[in-house]
């Protein structure tokens, strides 16, 4: 009687564990609120780890359709390809003359590529990606090419020549026309901000206005005066709200009220995808880049780097990133001709524009019409490397240095100290070739 | 070669009917020939490149009152404009976005672009017939992956002067004699079966 006994507990046990894990497992899934750990087959990659325990943001309601998970794909990296005039779009593949090619990689899905859970796979691009990518439809570049014979199959991409999706920077006729170019313009500078001259638009200016009168027991705050709101008139009711609607400390991204563009690129940037997802604002802790332990638990939002009521762009700059960022590149940028640059221009000597800073080459400047903008997606331009070229580089400096520094992985990480160890020789190819036009053009 | 000629009703007559501001009620499907179904769509394709050429390219272009830039890179220049032959492929891209009722493409014995040179036997085959035959258009069906394609080639003439001798000058060309009026290319419209 006793061995039946103790099976029957066992098995009783084994079932009480078995509804145990599921109740939790399945209060787990319910709950918008309870962790989702448990359920991801493998850690993410850098570029999506922030947002993993938000299935949603990639599976929406279901895991059964790769459609699901390349709308989610094109919703958060559409436009980035398309302003990148995507040398590889979605329709190249779906012509049925390449239906042969897409036995060997079904490139109209983002995910044959770049596969998630696998961060293992990693070759430092921040996603997934095939070495061979290239080589199943361009094994044949020597016949056409006669200065690609010999070329590894896995250097098209990894040497500074070619990108997958983005060639803006790249591509022959680009290169040309920048062959001649010296190392360092002669003026180097960048374009002023006029964000004040946006700020005229009517329903603006009446945001900045605000409305009612702050409670009577606030008082100007200690960094005020002479920053730039205080000097474009902003009132304090424009962020806190009025008197009976006051806030101490206004919602993370109360700024966009007034800041659409600057905040749209902020969320798009693993500086703000966080709270893009609705949930928490991301803190250094949860980064996979090494940054000061005593920053780790501050939470990324606008005034994390802008300051609560200083608003100072130029620490803004420099001091705010490297408040957190602890790694190798951030470190020696202090040592950089780039500072050097800025603490000469901060101290008066040379004209404005003159200096480069971390927003410098992570914020750019862009041009929309008559809007100088500053790019708040910090993360637009990281990788592949090359995407810095022509929004960065080419501001101060020559193309064909350019794509050399940047193809000097030791180089960027010392801050750009010193010459590149190597010269990629594209510019010098598309020189050559261009030569055997004997100078024939078309009539454009 | 016998061919369907129960096929794509809906998706013509949808077209034909949306573009008449009608076509919300229901019609019984009735049959057209597949033919027939590629030919008006190259009729719509050509008319619109041919214009497109003619009444934007030569009339803004260099040739007219130069204040555009027809280029290949023509988003890097200041007042750029697309080549003909790059309009109708976004135009190809644009439709394959949104239908995969029939795909269509430019392509060329001697193309500038390698990618765009016939990669399916019925595609080379096509491309030297309406060489060989100047006016002729080329039909036939094919297996691609597992579908069935009415695969149909039209002639792609050098309509304009500087069609010819933007080819014979670029630098990826293989054929450098283009003249005007010559078959230079051809259209490619796949339909599935």
């Amino acid at each position: 009687m006793g061995k039946p006994g103790i099976k029957t507990l066992w098995w009783g046990l084994w079932l009480l564990g078995s509804l145990a894990l599921a109740a939790w497992l399945g209060m787990s899934l319910l709950d918008n609120d309870a962790s989702k750990s448990a359920f991801l087959p493998g850690a993410m990659t850098h570029g999506h780890h922030q947002i993993e325990l938000q299935c949603s943001a990639c599976h929406d309601e279901g895991f059964n359709s790769q459609e699901v998970l390349q709308n989610a794909c094109v919703n958060c990296h559409g436009e980035q390809l398309a302003d990148a005039r995507d040398s590889h779009p979605k329709s190249k593949f779906t012509d049925p003359r390449n239906a042969n090619r897409l036995a060997n990689v079904d490139a109209r899905y983002c995910v044959s590529c770049h596969v998630e859970h696998r961060p293992e796979l990693d070759v430092g691009m921040g996603v997934t990606l095939p070495m061979d990518m290239c080589v199943h439809c361009h094994q044949d570049i020597g016949e056409e090419r006669p200065s690609h014979q010999g070329m590894a199959f896995d250097t098209c991409a990894s040497a500074g020549c070619h990108n997958f999706h983005d060639n803006l920077a790249l591509y022959e006729d680009f290169l040309l026309a920048h062959a001649d170019e010296p190392w360092l313009s002669e003026r180097p500078r960048l374009t002023p901000r006029n964000l004040a001259s946006r700020m005229s638009d009517a329903d603006l200016v009446a945001l900045i206005q605000g409305s009612g009168t702050p409670p009577a027991d606030k008082t100007v705050p200690e960094h005020w005066d002479g920053n730039a709101h205080a000097e474009a008139g902003v009132a304090c009711t424009a962020c806190h709200g009025d008197a009976d609607q006051w806030v101490d400390k206004p919602a993370p991204l109360q700024c966009a009220q007034c800041h659409e563009q600057e905040n749209e690129g902020f969320l798009q940037g693993r500086h703000g995808m966080r709270l893009a997802m609705e949930l928490s604002p991301m803190t250094p802790s949860q980064s996979v880049l090494n940054m000061h332990v005593e920053a780790s638990h501050r939470e990324l939002t606008c005034i994390s780097c802008h300051g609560a009521h200083d608003f100072d762009t130029q620490k803004a700059a420099v001091d705010s990133c490297l408040g957190c960022h602890n790694d190798e590149h951030s470190n020696e940028y202090l040592r950089s001709s780039h500072h050097r640059l800025w603490q000469a221009e901060k101290r008066g000597e040379l004209p404005p524009g003159s200096g480069v800073t971390c927003a410098t080459c992570h914020m750019p400047r862009e041009t929309h019409g008559d809007d100088v903008l500053v790019q708040h997606n910090q993360s637009l331009t990281l990788r592949p490397v090359e995407k810095m070229i022509r929004p960065v580089c080419m501001q101060c400096h020559g193309l064909e240095f350019a794509i050399d520094a940047l193809a000097d992985p030791h180089l960027v990480e010392k801050n750009f100290q010193g010459k590149p160890e190597h010269h990629v020789p594209s510019v010098d190819m598309a020189v050559e070739r261009d030569k055997a036009r004997e100078g024939k053009r078309g009539p454009y | 070669m016998q061919y369907s000629r129960t096929l794509f009703a809906t998706a013509l007559a949808t077209l034909l009917l949306s573009a008449c501001g009608g076509g919300q009620e229901s019609k019984p499907a009735v049959g057209i020939d597949p033919q027939v179904y590629t030919d008006s769509l190259f009729a719509v394709m050509n008319a619109d490149r041919t214009n497109y050429t003619k009444m934007i390219i030569g009339r803004l272009g260099p040739a007219g009152a130069d204040s555009i830039k027809p280029h290949e890179y023509w988003e890097d220049l200041e007042n750029g404009a697309p080549l003909p032959a790059q309009m109708f492929r976004y135009g190809a891209e644009a439709v394959a976005e949104v239908s995969s009722d029939f795909s269509y493409s430019l392509q060329s014995l001697w193309p500038i672009n390698s990618q765009n040179a016939p990669k399916t036997e019925l595609e080379k085959e096509g491309l030297q017939y309406i060489v060989d035959n100047p006016g002729k258009n080329f039909y036939g069906t094919e297996a691609l992956g597992d579908t069935t394609y009415y695969t149909a080639v039209y002639p792609d003439v050098a309509v304009a002067a500087p069609c010819a001798a933007c080819h014979n000058n670029h630098k990826d060309s293989p054929k450098t004699d283009f003249e005007l009026g010559d078959v230079m290319g051809g259209v490619v419209i796949r339909v599935p079966m």
